[in-house]
């Protein structure tokens, strides 16, 4: 464009949708913090192929009507070569078609496994599937020898879709769900659920797939009603902010959950120690927060995006994009991630850790 | 039966905290006029101003004070900045003012607090007490008698003392009780105050049970107005036994019929009564002199 500014030649545009703000900010928070982190550690390391990065960050509050809006004004306005964010699956879905029309890469942030099943020519995403977090966890209790287990899942977005994946696949490790209760996501009380799991023939465990403050009551709930058989939570509570809410009851809860939560106490032979060790000083130091596994997957998305523009060689759209498939054996803080023309996400059930609350911190379970 | 008693005992406590919120709901109503959804923040203030404090070192007790007396300050402003100024407006205008309060407070609690859930100690251990097969936690009888020495002591107010039969006789006819001297203004500063503090009770009591955040109150503000109009709007006893009888029915709905329609169960079920009996359960039919 003949009436570009010369000084923008020299700056790789980055765009981001994330919920800042709104009901999953918890989420958007650390992720928006995370990528400018990052953007401005890259510059001052001399940038990518010798431009400084440039990251537009809007706040979609959560909402999918505003992320598509932001979205068409990353490809039109600020004319974009790459989108990392899309905090939920309800805001990444939204935006998935103006990226495929526009041709732009996007790499998602978000959880469900439909953003990437089925595969999407430039839609990516960097965190493990919730489909991965019931199989990790029927996985563990198969090894346990639990066959009948009751489940409690919450009615909100992230609740209902683990669900229904863990219905999927419970058949495959010969598991049995003899009680399948629900709970709605501002719910105070679960005991009347927790009391028909706990009265179900042969109750050997109990999984819990949700999010938010729910799965804390649960937990209380489970250690007042003095339900004895193990208590499974998914990755959805993986933050220090559950132990503190769930007190001693968390004593003994088990999750699947990445390697970040445990990053000190990961054995020095571990291959992801590094990556996550560095992002979690470098996080906890420049904003005096403790880390989470959320920031984390913008971390992911950034570096593989950056290693893709750097193996292009070039700020085209469509061969950054071919680069990022061809993504393999990247290090991130969920674990490796090798991509392939079939499978845009890229890992597979070791980077999963199955972890336990011992003494109110997570421990490795394996 | 031992899940019939856990199911009662869980809807009651639960029920108990319906119960203050539609309280608060009723004092106000029956002073001005005015339905006051912002009432859901007032349990949100007390809870997160307790964890506040005590996060912040100061002593559970002196903690609760604070909370208290903070929730009372907010909710003389509410009625001095925002209920005063439209005096003589419809109950609509009135109502969406408080809504627009609620959201006000939400927001400001966003800033002030953080957007995180927080939770307190129970304030006599977590060990459960078994009784009859069912688990009750100390803390459902901290509420659910912290509930009960609210009402009796509302009940004193009301009936013993000058100022409480001031409030009634506001309620009863506004003119006819400016006529005779009452100074109808600080009555309803003085409900507002009331309501304020029975719902920041509310919240500090219920917090180790349920946890609180910034956005606690919108629910809370919904089930309590539900329980106010089962138990006939303006009628305190009303609210009480519309409280406990809105929490029985999403437990035991939750327990026998199924935990996805549970708090479709309560609503259904309340208008049902209010098409049966369309003042609520203790309602006066309203008679309109001509």
């Amino acid at each position: 464009m003949v009436w570009a500014a010369p000084a923008a030649a020299d700056t790789i545009k980055i765009g981001a949708s994330l919920s800042v703000t709104g009901p999953a900010s918890f989420l958007g928070d650390p992720e928006a913090k995370t990528l400018e982190m990052y953007v401005e550690k890259l510059n001052a390391e001399g940038g990518v192929n010798g431009k400084q990065l440039e990251l537009i960050v809007y706040d979609d509050s959560a909402d999918a009507n505003k992320a598509r809006t932001f979205a068409t004004r990353l490809v039109e306005d600020d004319e974009v070569v790459a989108v990392v964010g899309g905090s939920t699956t309800g805001t990444t879905m939204a935006m998935i078609p103006v990226f495929e029309d526009a041709g732009i890469p996007f790499i998602s942030l978000a959880g469900a496994v439909v953003i990437i099943d089925p595969v999407k020519e430039f839609t990516f995403k960097t965190p493990h599937t919730d489909r991965m977090a019931c199989e990790k966890i029927f996985a563990d209790m198969q090894a346990k020898g639990l066959a009948k287990i009751g489940m409690i899942s919450g009615t909100g977005g992230f609740g209902k879709s683990m669900r229904e994946q863990c219905l999927a696949v419970v058949g495959n490790y010969g598991i049995e769900i003899v009680a399948d209760e629900t709970y709605g996501p501002s719910d105070s009380d679960m005991t009347p659920q927790l009391t028909n799991i706990k009265n179900a023939a042969g109750v050997q465990a109990v999984i819990n797939p949700g999010f938010g403050q729910g799965p804390a009551i649960v937990t209380r709930n489970y250690k007042q009603l003095g339900i004895e058989v193990p208590l499974y939570q998914s990755h959805g509570v993986a933050s220090k902010s559950f132990i503190d809410l769930a007190g001693d009851a968390a004593e003994g809860v088990r999750l699947p959950a990445s390697a970040l939560l445990v990053a000190d106490k990961l054995p020095d032979s571990d291959p992801q120690k590094a990556v996550v060790t560095g992002y979690k000083s470098m996080y906890e130091e420049k904003t005096g927060l403790p880390v989470s596994t959320f920031g984390g997957h913008a971390y992911d998305g950034l570096m593989i995006l950056v290693e893709a523009m750097k193996r292009a060689g070039s700020e085209d759209p469509k061969a950054i994009r071919d680069e990022i498939e061809k993504t393999s054996g990247f290090m991130g803080t969920a674990g490796v991630v090798n991509m392939s023309p079939e499978d845009h996400m890229g890992l597979d059930l070791t980077a999963f850790r199955m972890l336990e609350i011992r003494a109110s911190d997570w421990t490795l379970a394996e | 039966m031992p899940e019939l008693l856990q199911f009662c005992v869980s809807g009651l406590t639960v029920g108990a905290v319906y119960a203050l919120v539609a309280l608060g709901f009723t004092i106000i109503y029956n002073a001005s006029d005015v339905v006051n959804f912002a009432q859901g923040e007032f349990v949100m203030i007390g809870g997160m101003t307790t964890v506040f404090a005590t996060a912040a070192g100061v002593p559970l007790p002196l903690a609760v004070i604070g909370a208290i007396l903070v929730a009372m300050v907010v909710g003389l402003l509410l009625h001095r900045l925002a209920i005063e100024p439209a005096r003589g407006a419809s109950p609509v205008t009135l109502i969406i003012i408080t809504i627009g309060a609620s959201i006000f407070l939400r927001g400001l609690a966003q800033v002030v607090f953080d957007k995180q859930f927080h939770s307190l100690p129970a304030f006599s251990g977590d060990t459960p007490i078994r009784f009859g097969g069912a688990a009750i936690l100390p803390q459902s009888f901290w509420v659910l008698g912290g509930a009960a020495v609210i009402v009796v002591l509302l009940w004193a107010f009301f009936n013993r003392t000058l100022t409480g039969k001031a409030v009634l006789a506001t309620a009863a006819n506004r003119l006819a009780a400016r006529l005779v001297g009452i100074n109808t203004s600080f009555v309803m500063g003085l409900s507002f105050v009331m309501s304020a503090a029975i719902g920041a009770i509310a919240g500090i009591l219920v917090t180790p049970i349920t946890l609180t955040s910034y956005d606690v109150g919108m629910l809370l503000a919904l089930k309590g107005f539900a329980a106010a109009m089962l138990g006939g709007m303006g009628n305190p006893l009303g609210a009480v036994v519309g409280g406990l009888a809105v929490g029985l029915l999403e437990a035991l709905g939750a327990g026998y019929i199924s935990s996805t329609y549970k708090d479709a169960i309560a609503f259904i079920v309340i208008l049902v009564v209010l098409f049966a009996l369309p003042g609520g359960l203790f309602g006066k039919a309203s008679v309109e002199r001509v």
